[in-house]
């Protein structure tokens, strides 16, 4: 027996009888059952046609409609997640007519529903049959004056611009800027304003503080709520089916089920595809929320642990 | 004519709504010179000093570093507001260390002291490490350049946070009462640094509640309370023979 410094013998590490707990017994009991049950149905049900699931999940054309969800996906969400920041900022401007400006587009894309939007976006071609960027207003002055002026720089036939693709993403985007602002605000509020305050002392300008000190920092609260939305985002993307935007995953599966009068199991297949897909993206949010904890107390830590199972000490 | 004092406050007033903060501030602080400002909680030291680089604007008065208003441009005898950019500028002659240090969490102790050279002098990198290098050694932290703040001690922090401000290679230093959020063991390690600056010749304007640092370095000693300065001078003189009876009560509390 070791003997401490001050002369006394350690005593002996106490044994005792542990808390028993029959209840998480009985859950775990009755979870088990229903496992074996939910296993028994998929295997036997033979509505669940594995076979032919399996056989269609990964046809060309569904394969097509993967890559048109995962791309709408990730452009969606750079469109939304770049005009959120800049709505954000908006948000928390000093000037009113800013800042309200960037409320009302938040609280109008908020409530409106996804799927509205995209029908609606669909049918835009309805407004103009052409889209024009020039200098605004100037048809009405040169009606007024009686002169002829032309203002446009260039136009683009509604057709051309707003096609399936085009709507769908548009209404993905700017929906998603809204929820993206709001995240962004959180993010950029949760950082301490002595920080801009230390950024400032040093003769930073206000862009050069947001862009190196204050946005980093509200990335550590902005990222895990933006993997949640690019999730979503991916679901989402099964809306644009109603645009219509007829090459996307969901679209392909159940067209296939339809066509062969076998929806459930490509309904199946299309639960399958998104889990799995979604799974991908779960792990590219782990590594994205470890790049931008650097410095906090948790990495330091963790970085610690390491080193006592590393044995490096 | 002589060269005009490094900061120069003449009647400066400061108010948040009704709250009167500062209440007419006169005082100059010549160059090379280390002033110490005491006081009680809530007199006002502390946001003087955020006036003096314009972390807060002031409503009355003027205040100016190095002869040159601090804010404001004057044309014709009118005030002009300046810009972001200019005040930014004006900054960067001035450093400040903070009461809780905001250093930069995200950045080693080194890339906290290169941030500034780098993106507002736009100095190269290369340069601009081995300045910081140099500075992390002179504050006695050389072998802690990649720690991040939060594996680095209070003091050690603070010490990095005078060496970020040191990078500006600025004209005058503002310290925020920079031992108040530290363990009483640190307090000394900082001070240490402080003193050395002050050895160096550089000015100094310290809001702080360490009397004996007072009396060994400062040159002039300003007692301020309620938004005025009671009585200034010789820190010795006003630390053993306080006229203000402001002051004399202060000092027997502190003591």
């Amino acid at each position: 027996m070791k003997t401490q410094e001050n002369g006394r013998a350690r005593p002996e590490a106490i044994r005792a009888v542990p808390v028993r707990h029959p209840g998480r017994w009985i859950a775990v009991a009755v979870l088990v059952v229903l496992t074996a049950q939910f296993a028994h149905m998929l295997f036997t049900n033979e509505q669940f046609m594995w076979a032919y699931m399996f056989e269609n999940a990964f046809r060309p054309s569904v394969l097509e409609g993967v890559r048109t969800s995962l791309v709408l996906t990730v452009l969606a969400m750079l469109i939304g997640v770049a005009l959120g920041v800049v709505i954000a900022v908006l948000r928390l401007s000093d000037n009113p007519v800013l800042s309200g400006v960037a409320w009302v587009y938040t609280w109008f894309f908020r409530a409106v529903p996804r799927l509205v939007l995209a029908v609606l976006f669909g049918n835009m071609g309805i407004l103009y049959a052409q889209y024009t960027v020039g200098l605004p207003f100037t048809e009405q002055f040169a009606d007024l004056l009686g002169v002829d002026i032309n203002g446009t720089i260039f136009s683009i036939d509604a057709n051309t611009l707003l096609t399936g693709f085009m709507a769908g993403l548009l209404a993905l985007a700017l929906s998603e800027a809204a929820y993206m602002a709001e995240i962004v605000r959180a993010g950029i509020l949760s950082v301490d304003p002595g920080q801009a305050e230390a950024a400032s002392a040093l003769g930073m300008s206000k862009p050069l503080v947001m862009r190196r000190i204050v946005l980093p920092q509200a990335m550590r609260v902005i990222i895990p709520p933006t993997g949640n939305e690019t999730i979503a985002m991916l679901k989402d993307t099964a809306l644009v089916a109603f645009v219509p935007v007829t090459n996307e995953l969901f679209f392909q599966l159940t067209a296939i089920g339809t066509r062969d009068f076998r929806p459930f199991p490509m309904l199946v297949a299309a639960c399958l595809w998104y889990v799995a897909l979604t799974s991908v993206l779960l792990v590219g949010q782990y590594f994205l929320e470890r790049r931008f904890s650097r410095g906090t107390q948790r990495t330091a830590r963790a970085r610690t642990r390491l080193r006592v199972l590393g044995g490096d000490h | 004519m002589a060269e005009p004092p490094m900061v120069l406050a003449e009647n400066v007033h400061k108010s948040y709504g009704r709250t009167e903060v500062l209440r007419g501030i006169d005082l100059a602080v010549e160059r090379g010179e280390v002033m110490c400002v005491i006081g009680p909680s809530g007199s006002g030291k502390s946001t003087f000093l955020r006036c003096v680089n314009h972390l807060e604007k002031i409503n009355g008065g003027r205040l100016s570093v190095d002869g040159r208003l601090i804010g404001y441009r004057e044309k014709n005898g009118k005030l002009y507001e300046l810009k972001e950019r200019e005040i930014a500028a004006q900054r960067r002659q001035i450093g400040m260390v903070f009461q809780r240090f905001n250093l930069f969490p995200h950045m080693t102790a080194l890339e906290n002291v290169m941030e500034a050279p780098l993106k507002v002098r736009r100095q190269p990198r290369a340069k601009a490490r081995v300045a910081a290098r140099l500075l992390l050694e002179r504050v006695g932290l050389a072998d802690r350049a990649s720690h991040y703040p939060s594996q680095l001690s209070g003091g050690q922090q603070q010490r990095v946070a005078i060496a970020r401000a040191l990078a500006m290679e600025p004209a005058l230093m503002l310290f925020d009462e920079p031992t108040s959020a530290l363990d009483p063991e640190l307090v000394g390690e900082v001070l240490e640094v402080m003193k050395a600056l002050a050895r160096d010749g550089m000015t100094m304007v310290v809001v702080t509640h360490e009397l004996g640092f007072a009396r060994e370095v400062a040159d002039t000693l300003v007692f301020m309370d309620e938004g005025v300065i009671l009585e200034q001078g010789p820190p010795t003189q006003l630390l053993t023979h306080p006229t203000h009876p402001r002051l004399q009560e202060f000092l027997s509390k502190v003591f």
